[in-house]
């Protein structure tokens, strides 16, 4: 199975790479960009029975080390 | 007093510290590589800076989960004192055993320059001979990082260890250098047996250093 995971940036959480990046796409002429929040994806390739178990083990993986839970929040997707 | 350095791929200040310690605390620290799994008795442990594992995923996330980190977390919650310097910091937090984050400085840039802390909390091991002083900082990610509840539990406790500071001991915006929260450059645990910091004292140990400022922290653990 494959696992898609996205990691994000706590909305509390200042993200100074996001503000650089909004100015330079602003500095392109993308007038309309308001926001740039800059987040991880990672993709991995995971045995398991059933796509509930494999997310169970996503979901752990993350809290116990892909994601760190004080600044960021994870979501984790399993496709076939 | 008997004393251990942890060394990962990529530490680069273990030496340095050894140093210092040899040269303030008075015995030879034993270099432990981050695959032993054992630290019997100890009465310091260091964990130094570096850049571990090149930093990836997080600064310190990789190496927080190195066999040796068991044995440090064991040790420290036994009381045996543990003190984090910069990229040690930044693992110490990975591993649980201090609270926040370190994130990117707010600048984006590296920054290598001399700053100046305050010991915020002066009844521990580590600061008790601690005064207002100058050391170099260098590091791209020590924007330290809480949520408003959490820095509220660290200051009633007292676990603010050092606090970045002006000359005069002013703590404000422009001593900040790279966007901590409240100023904050090191913590202690709860029970303050842990130190985590993002200025080197070890680079400010000696009068060829510069400057010897450092040697307080070491000095306090003397006490």
């Amino acid at each position: 199975m494959l696992a898609k995971i996205h990691i994000t940036l706590k909305k509390d959480v200042l993200d100074p790479q996001g503000s650089v990046i909004a100015n330079s796409l602003k500095s392109l002429g993308f007038d309309n960009v308001n926001d740039v929040r800059q987040g991880k994806f990672i993709e991995l390739e995971i045995n398991s029975n059933s796509k509930e178990e494999a997310e169970k083990q996503c979901n752990d993986m993350c809290e116990k080390l892909l994601a760190n839970l004080v600044i960021e929040d994870y979501s984790v997707e399993i496709e076939n | 007093m008997k004393t251990h350095v942890i060394v990962f791929p990529g530490s680069n200040c273990d030496r340095d510290v050894a140093v210092a310690i040899q040269n303030i605390i008075g015995s030879s620290p034993e270099m432990v590589w981050h695959k032993d799994s054992t630290i019997k008795q100890s009465d310091l442990i260091v964990v130094p800076g570096g850049f571990s594992y090149g930093d990836y995923l997080r600064c310190g996330a990789m190496a927080s989960t190195s066999p040796i980190m068991k044995s440090v977390i064991e040790n420290a919650n036994k009381g045996v004192p543990v003190m984090g310097i910069c990229n040690g910091f930044q693992i110490l937090i990975e591993s649980g055993l201090l609270q926040g984050a370190l994130i990117r400085n707010s600048s984006l840039s590296f920054i290598c320059r001399d700053i100046i802390i305050k010991p915020t909390n002066t009844k521990t091991i580590f600061t008790n001979k601690s005064k207002i002083s100058k050391m170099p900082i260098a590091h791209n990610e020590g924007n330290y990082f809480a949520d408003s509840n959490q820095i509220k539990e660290i200051e009633d406790n007292d676990q603010i260890a050092f606090q970045y500071c002006d000359e005069n001991g002013h703590i404000n915006a422009h001593s900040n250098p790279n966007g901590s929260i409240n100023n904050i450059a090191g913590v202690f645990n709860k029970s303050k047996n842990v130190l985590g910091m993002m200025p080197h004292p070890e680079r400010a140990a000696e009068s060829i250093h510069g400057c010897d400022d450092g040697r307080n922290i070491f000095e306090s653990l003397l006490s």
